[in-house]
């Protein structure tokens, strides 16, 4: 069952485009994050979703009920979604187990019931004991479930979270990203979880949907974005994604596969089409090896070894196109320094269907 | 858990449908509220001012501000408030930079001090300066520092109206410019020492003129509370035979009754237009340098070394003979039975407090009418600036802003031209009740209500400023309409502003002479003007005894207040350092 249904979302401020058609299909029970750089309009499609503003084209629905379009805009309060906002937005003349159970109030449930449902979210949370605290006398990590716990009290149709991790220190991401995973696997609830940070996207999406500028430009599963990316500003942003110029692409025995022409020396890639003059290759820095002899590989020149404990990170340029910099992951027992020639095989790669 | 995943919430689907549309009525009662009271009455004035039958009649116009009268007022009103002016940004600059820059003690208790005046009405500050300074001064006699017997008073003249209106608005101009200058970092005045600039170079090269803007801003207020500050001028300018505009629209109206109103009404035109007038020049005047700083560095602390104890001396000293010295005159007068009686243990009687609060109905009248009015007008103030500052802060629209504009505007204009502007507007008997409220003490709280309605939204604007919209938006998602919102969420974080705002319109209202003295008759009388009536007619002793009751409960609203100043944005109340 579809719980999101957006529908060529168009938005703009002051005559400038933030959303541009966006099309996008979420179902029940999905955990799928929204992920691109700064400014791309994240927050905004959120704030579409939620009601707090209105679309100049297109349409939302949720749950298959229409709740925004160009002539109509259901007010948030109408629309049945919860919000984990970034900066929590907890009440501070309430407790914890007001702001929880406030929700439940407006509806009208009565205070016995609404107590034992605060408690429960609470309890989903691991808060329980707090439930009399003052917002003010939480820390980071505490005010951040019971912004969730509120969110879920009120058993929303879908949970939006804007950025919520983005205010807390690294060790406390890390656990909270795991509490999410778990919170998620428990409630079944739908999640849409904006972030910039595109680690995160990854360890907790079922699928993840990248924009840029404005636009949606995939909305894939991550191994799927990550091996498959369609446009270059997907591929570079995934996982320190590389882009290698290939000359031609020609058609390879097995269906899926390509040989592409990089730098002079002809590679085993995957494709979804081919025989093109000249494309992009999307390659990691895992799928650079570099090649025992010559003959195999490219010759490229060594700028900067970088030791990261398990692996020499090696930073080098193709000699056939000096400024392009790129890195590869060589084994530590490889005696490599600055200046040395080497040669470089591309042991997986992906042609970008989107490129010129 | 089980529980929590069940679908249960869909009731919240048939809340109360009106939740949107109450948002558009309260604007619309918003918009009504001011439109009434502020711009309908405004747009009157002007109307018939400049053409009060109907087409503008330029001959009459001249003819009117030409007449010898009408012109001397004109430039004595002008002259009376920009000679103030200067006198009050010298002393309230000075006072700024004493208290934020250097290393003086006590500093505040002597911003206290320095600040109490202008919660004081300035009719009760006149008449105690009066008090002091008379060859029967009960204070100054007793240092045989008194003038001669006969002799003509030293501050029934131009001089003595500037001086007291200069000292009354210094403390304007000192909050502003302290502001502006508590903005400035300690940075700046490190790179222009190491530059090669002194001390004295450094306060006029590099501070003045990025204070600037907060110096004029200062003058700008205090130019326009001078010019319409009728308490002052009235107390002194008519006994000294010294005509100013708003003395004159004031007596012209007192003989010759609503007759005189299209003449009064182009006189208070006259009025209104120097005021903006001096409000767009002085604004012109700050506007013309960029001052923005970057915020680093600590704040600039001058070391007065060896000159620390003759500037604190000074200081103390200035507040003296300005506050504690007509303060004990009036206090003093308030004691005795005839004024310029020695106080002492045989003359001492408290015969003017019981006559005031007790045997005197028409005071005993004009307290209660002013309590009930003030507290009528807090309250509903204290309302439509809740939520006007919601509109305002999270809903900007073109119609929220006309409907602060002219809020503002009529808190701008002296208070003696809304009070012709309201004569005009509600002469004639209303609409559907048909009979006029003119003469009652409904017209008073009309004008109260349009006056003092941009003085309670500044705190609440504070107010709003310091809590996160998605406060509200939290609420909103969790299904609660915007009078759920309000009640449960803004209001409770808004409150102690709110109710900030509450004190000092209270004691704006209870203070003000200037918009009720055309007002008031004798079934309505406020307890603003009943001290110059009381002067007037010769019961000094009576009046100061008023005054006296006036300041004493002008001290506890403070105190009040103070009591909450912890949960206030900062700067809500004036008289904390
Ligand atoms: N109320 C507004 N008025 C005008 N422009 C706005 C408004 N809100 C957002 N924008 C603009 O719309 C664009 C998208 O903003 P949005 O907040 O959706 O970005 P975002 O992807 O959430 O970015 P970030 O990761 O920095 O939060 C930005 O260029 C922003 O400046
Ligand atoms: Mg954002």
């Amino acid at each position: 069952m579809v719980a999101i249904d957006i529908e060529n979302a168009a938005k703009s401020y002051a005559g400038k485009r933030v959303l541009d058609g966006v099309s996008m299909h979420i179902n029940k029970g999905e955990f799928v994050a929204i992920l691109g750089p700064s400014g791309c309009g994240k927050t905004t499609l959120l704030r579409l979703l939620a009601g707090f503003e209105k679309l100049d084209d297109g349409s939302i629905a949720l749950g298959g009920a229409e709740v925004s379009n160009r002539q109509f805009t259901l007010p948030p309060e109408k629309r049945n979604v919860g919000i984990v906002f970034q900066n929590y937005a907890l009440w501070p003349h309430m407790s914890v187990g007001d702001n929880v159970g406030y929700a439940l109030k407006i509806a009208g449930v009565g205070t016995a019931e609404r107590k034992r449902k605060s408690l429960d979210a609470l309890d989903a949370v691991g808060m329980r004991d707090l439930s009399d605290r003052a917002p003010a006398d939480l820390s980071g990590g505490q005010r951040q479930r019971v912004a969730l716990a509120r969110c879920l009290a009120a058993n929303p149709s879908v949970m939006l979270l804007d950025e919520p991790l983005a205010n807390l220190d690294v060790h406390l991401r890390a656990s909270m990203e795991k509490e999410f995973l778990a919170f998620h696997k428990r409630t079944g609830a739908t999640m849409l979880y904006i972030t910039h940070d595109q680690s995160e996207a990854m360890a907790l999406a079922d699928r993840i949907a990248v924009m840029d500028r404005g636009r949606l430009v995939q909305f894939a599963r991550p191994h799927e974005l990550y091996r498959e990316p369609r446009d270059e500003m997907v591929a570079r942003f995934i996982g320190n994604g590389l882009i290698l110029p290939a000359s031609s692409i020609a058609a390879a025995s097995q269906p899926g596969q390509a040989v592409a022409e990089v730098f002079g020396t002809p590679h085993r890639v995957r494709a979804s089409l081919s025989g093109r003059a000249g494309a992009q290759l999307s390659v990691h820095p895992n799928d650079l090896t570099l090649a025992k002899g010559d003959g195999e590989g490219f010759s490229a020149t060594v700028e900067r070894v970088v030791y990261r404990g398990s692996h020499n990170q090696v930073d080098f340029h193709p000699d056939a196109m000096p400024e392009l910099s790129l890195t590869l992951h060589a084994p530590l027992d490889r005696r490599i320094a600055p200046g040395h020639a080497i040669s470089v095989r591309i042991d997986d790669g992906w042609v970008i269907p989107a490129a010129a | 858990m089980t529980d929590l995943a069940t679908p249960l919430l869909r009731e919240r689907r048939h809340l109360p449908a009106f939740s949107i549309s109450a948002k558009g009525l309260i604007l619309a009662g918003l918009a009504a509220f001011v439109a009434v009271l502020s711009l309908a009455p405004l747009l009157r004035l002007a109307l018939t001012g400049v053409a009060p039958d109907g087409f503008v009649d330029l001959q009459r116009l001249s003819d009117l501000l030409l007449k010898q009268r009408v012109f001397t007022a004109t430039l004595n009103s002008l002259y009376v408030a920009v000679a103030s002016t200067i006198l009050a940004l010298i002393v309230g600059v000075l006072a700024a930079v004493l208290t934020v820059y250097t290393n003086m003690h006590a500093k505040t208790a002597w911003v206290f001090g320095f600040v109490l005046p202008l919660m004081i009405p300035p009719q009760v500050t006149a008449l105690a300066w009066v008090q002091a300074f008379s060859p029967t001064s009960p204070v100054l006699g007793l240092f045989g520092l008194a003038l001669p017997q006969g002799a003509r008073h030293p501050l029934f003249s131009s001089s003595g109206i500037v001086l007291l209106l200069g000292l009354y608005n210094a403390p304007l101009v000192f909050l502003t410019v302290r502001a502006a200058l508590r903005r400035l970092p300690a940075n700046l005045v490190e790179a222009a020492r190491s530059a090669g600039a002194g001390g004295w170079r450094v306060f006029f090269t590099v501070l003045l003129p990025l204070a600037r803007a907060g110096i004029f801003a200062g003058a700008a207020l205090s130019f326009v509370s001078a010019i319409g500050n009728f308490g002052i001028q009235a107390m002194l300018g008519i006994p000294a035979r010294f005509p100013t505009l708003i003395t004159l629209i004031y007596q012209q109206l007192n003989s010759y009754g609503p007759d005189a109103l299209a003449d009064m009404a182009s006189l208070a035109l006259m009025l209104s237009l120097i005021t903006v007038a001096g409000i767009g020049f002085s604004s012109w005047l700050g506007r013309r340098t960029d001052a923005r700083v970057e915020g680093l560095g600590g704040a600039i602390q001058i070391d007065l070394g060896r000159w620390r104890l003759p500037v604190e001396v000074a200081a103390w000293v200035f507040l003296a003979t300005t506050l504690i010295l007509p303060l004990s005159a009036l206090v003093t007068t308030s004691l005795v039975t005839g004024f310029g009686q020695e106080l002492s243990l045989a003359t001492l009687t408290l015969a003017n407090y019981s006559n005031a609060l007790l045997h005197h109905a028409s005071i005993r009248e004009a307290f209660l009418t002013s309590l009930g009015l003030t507290t009528v007008a807090v309250v509903v103030l204290m309302v439509v600036a809740l939520f006007l500052g919601y509109f305002l802060s999270w809903q900007r629209s073109v119609e929220v802003r006309l409907i602060h504009m002219a809020a503002e505007l009529s808190y701008a204009l002296p208070g003696i031209v809304l009070g012709v502007a309201m004569i005009l507007f509600f002469l004639k008997p209303l609409p559907v009740l048909g009979f006029s409220i003119y003469g009652t003490v409904w017209i008073i709280l009309a004008a109260y209500l349009s006056n003092f309605l941009a003085l309670a939204l500044r705190p609440v604007l504070g107010g709003f400023a310091q809590i996160d919209r998605s406060l509200e938006e939290a609420s909103q998602v969790a299904g609660a309409g915007f009078l759920q919102r309000m009640r449960d969420i803004i209001v409770p974080l808004v409150a102690p502003a709110a109710f900030a705002s509450g004190i000092i319109v209270f004691m704006s209202a209870l203070n003000e002479i200037q918009v009720s003295i055309l007002l008031v008759s004798s079934s309505a009388r406020t307890i603003g003007p009943m001290i110059v009536f009381l002067e007037e007619g010769g019961s000094s002793t009576l009046a100061a005894a008023v005054g006296c009751l006036m300041i004493v409960i002008v001290l506890a609203l403070m105190l009040m207040a103070s009591c909450l100043s912890s949960r206030l944005p900062k700067g809500a109340l004036p008289w904390q350092n």
